[in-house]
């Protein structure tokens, strides 16, 4: 890696770090919001000082859950923290979000969810009853995913060192089948499909902060994903790669995964279903559906001949009723994600660079 | 969508490029004046769509991108300061100033807001008594009315700890600017059509009539804006110079009457720097002599700040349309969304950003690489 020697900010980041510290700070001496927003510049932080410092051949493969061999059984294990605010939206809580996220991350290896942690680090002053009302909620989300949490921490931080609650959670789970569900096993011509519609998770949040008021309220699709992975896996699907599609949406999964697999994913607007109502606060906030946050959805790269096949398994599950195609992935070796626009022009549907800022006007 | 799909249509932007390539005999070349323009021509593609003999080129019509550097260093020494709490439309906050931008300083502790609306900022002000809270006032003709209703409410409640930092611009005399520039290249021009719904188009008709120039006010979705290529070419094939209006679903001629009553109201026009198109008279909006108590600049005093632009950033030349964001030598690799060289790269209506997010080539991701 160059970095520039005489540059102040290199100096910076060797004292601070006393080893040489990997990540060309540049412009950011300091941890910016961006960092965290699912887009390239977290990309960086991950690639540019957690994977360098950690390496290992299991957190380079850079999957939702990483799978594990013990004892001859194939293992999936993640974490994952939560911090929304506000803490109750429609559609869903802290609680059921923490439960699901880290679920939803172990099914995209195509495991069977077993067992949770459950970390709490709980600001002084809230109110008992909104505890009780997340942790209520995570009981029964995690006795809907078929999970039980087994281990877990509490800890209280001073008023005004914390926003009301974070939740850390991490979950294990059981590979049963024999496949190596990953980018690596995408192959061109996989059909690319999605579970049902973009952004409601996302927008959801966003209408409560930024207080817009619609007909009804935008409900988030937080739901867990397990059970439908598992039957894709019953009826045989050969899957070749799952991917969540939270922060930075579509957007960012496939072009993670045509990063890692060296393909061009090419998918088409008209097809990607997005709600009326998520729509229109997309366009009110000048922000891209393609790549506001889900928690229900997820994108799943199965072989032409299996397209059907899993859509119609998808489509018996509530959660994926409107599961549908995308796109397919070409034959181009190269890096990117093609988007045919909704008058017939192709482009590269990039990922986000930091966080979804509002426009202008 | 209802009055969203119908101009996204693909068989009817077809038409319309069947229709253009058709009438169109000889090289033209059209500027869009709005950065929402030039986004939607390099998101949807709609200028493949056109033949060969048809050039685009992009103008500056990016309020945030034209914003001056030192604009923005007042606006960063504001913000950093602990009795302020600093609202900005969310454009604005990537936008380099000439050594950090807000939301570095919003890391560093500095209360930045994003507000969807400057009347929250006045809410804001009154809500923080203690706090002093500065709007940065950013924005054509379009979003200078509710800049100047957020002013005026704040005089009329008496809200004396709001004040703005003002960097409204105005259309017409950058296009004044553009047509009297020696090395002219723009024939025709799509006007920017939510300007024009606050303005109306009267005070183009002058302009069309001095440098024969045909202008037509244009929508913003691919429909809108192939009607308005469409409707230009078939003034410069037929000789004719006027000003035409594509965009009357939303626009009048003399466009939102009490909206620009409340402009005239709460602002003078006065002279503005623009960066890249340097000094401009009579092109920016300050507030007029009854509303100076809410002037962020003598309020703090930070009309001293002075800062030259970037040497290394070509937007100067982008925003004049004389470069195209690919043939940037820094485009891509120097400058990118997440270090950028100017708030081209970052504006969401800016042409760098567009070129960026929609046609840019693979390049190796940045940081170390993990697959071998």
């Amino acid at each position: 890696m160059k970095t520039d020697k005489k540059s102040p900010e290199r100096q910076d980041c060797k004292t601070d770090f006393t080893l040489a510290c990997p990540f060309p700070i540049q412009n950011y001496p300091r941890v910016l919001l961006a960092h965290g927003g699912g887009g390239r510049l977290m990309h960086q932080l991950i690639g540019g000082m957690f994977i360098p410092a950690f390496r290992n051949p299991l957190l380079e493969a850079q999957h939702d859950s990483t799978v594990f061999e013990v004892g001859g059984r194939r293992l999936a294990f993640t974490t994952d923290s939560y911090v929304v605010r506000p803490l109750f939206f429609p559609g869903g809580n802290l609680g059921s979000l923490a439960v699901h996220g880290t679920v939803n991350d172990l099914a995209m290896s195509g495991a069977r969810p077993l067992y949770l942690s459950a970390a709490f680090i709980i600001e002084e002053g809230l109110s008992m009853e909104t505890l009780w009302q997340i942790v209520s909620s995570m009981q029964q989300a995690a006795r809907e995913a078929g999970v039980q949490i087994i281990t877990g921490d509490t800890k209280v931080v001073d008023k005004g060192k914390g926003d009301n609650l974070f939740i850390n959670t991490a979950g294990v789970g059981l590979l049963e089948h024999s496949l190596t569900i990953a980018p690596q096993s995408v192959q061109p011509g996989d059909a690319i499909l999605l579970n049902g519609d973009l952004g409601r998770h996302g927008m959801a949040i966003m209408a409560l902060r930024e207080g817009l008021q619609f007909a009804s309220a935008i409900e988030s699709d937080s739901a867990p994903l397990a059970e439908a992975v598992l039957d894709l896996l019953r009826a045989g699907i050969r899957i070749h790669c799952l991917r969540d599609l939270t922060r930075g949406g579509l957007a960012s999964a496939l072009n993670e995964i045509a990063e890692a697999a060296n393909l061009t994913p090419l998918v088409e607007e008209t097809l990607i279903p997005v709600r009326e109502d998520v729509r229109g606060a997309c366009e009110i906030l000048g922000l891209d559906a393609l790549q506001v946050a889900c928690e229900g959805r997820f994108a799943a790269f199965v072989p032409e001949g299996d397209a059907e096949r899993a859509l119609a398994v998808l489509r018996q599950h509530p959660g994926s009723a409107g599961a549908c195609r995308i796109g397919n992935v070409t034959s181009q070796r190269s890096p990117r994600v093609l988007l045919k626009s909704t008058i017939g022009v192709q482009r590269i549907l990039d990922m986000l660079s930091g966080e979804q800022l509002p426009r202008i006007c | 969508m209802k009055y969203l799909d119908e101009y996204r249509d693909a068989e009817g932007a077809h038409k319309f490029a069947r229709e253009i390539a058709r009438i169109t005999t000889r090289p033209w070349t059209i500027m869009e004046v709005c950065g929402g323009q030039t986004h939607a021509i390099v998101k949807f593609g709609i200028d493949q769509l056109l033949p060969r003999e048809v050039t685009l080129i992009h103008g500056p019509g990016c309020p945030v991108c034209v914003t001056p550097v030192e604009l923005i260093d007042q606006a960063l020494e504001l913000a950093a300061r602990p009795e302020v709490i600093f609202c900005s439309f969310g454009d604005m906050l990537r936008v380099p100033g000439s050594k950090t931008d807000l939301l570095a300083v919003k890391a560093s502790g500095g209360d930045v807001r994003i507000v969807y609306s400057p009347l929250d900022a006045v809410n804001t002000a009154v809500k923080n008594p203690g706090k002093e809270v500065v709007f940065f006032g950013v924005g054509f003709e379009t979003t200078a009315p509710a800049t100047a209703m957020a002013v005026y409410q704040a005089a009329h409640k008496g809200v004396k700890n709001f004040s703005l930092l003002s960097s409204h611009v105005l259309v017409p005399p950058a296009l004044e600017a553009l047509l009297n520039a020696p090395d002219r290249r723009v024939q025709g021009f799509l006007a920017a059509g939510h300007v024009c719904t606050i303005m109306g188009y009267e005070e183009y008709l002058p302009i069309a009539a001095k440098h024969r120039v045909p202008i037509v006010v244009t929508g913003f979705e691919p429909l809108d804006i192939l009607q308005g290529i469409l409707m230009c070419l078939q003034q410069l094939e037929s000789g004719r110079a006027e000003v035409e209006n594509q965009y009357t679903r939303a626009v009048r001629k003399e466009g939102n009457l009490p909206a620009r009553q409340l402009i005239g109201e709460v602002f003078r026009v006065v002279p503005r720097q623009w960066r890249g198109l340097g000094e401009i008279p009579l092109s920016g909006l300050g507030l007029s002599e009854s509303y100076q108590a809410f002037d962020a600049q003598r309020k703090f005093g930070v009309a001293q700040v002075r800062v030259p632009e970037s040497a290394e950033c070509l937007s100067g030349l982008v925003l004049q349309g004389k470069l195209n964001p690919r043939e940037c030598p820094a485009f891509g690799s120097r400058c990118t969304p997440e270090h950028p060289l100017g708030a081209t790269m970052v504006s969401s209506e800016g042409a760098c950003a567009a070129y960026y997010r929609y046609r840019r080539e693979p390049a190796e991701p940045a940081g170390i690489q993990t697959h071998h």
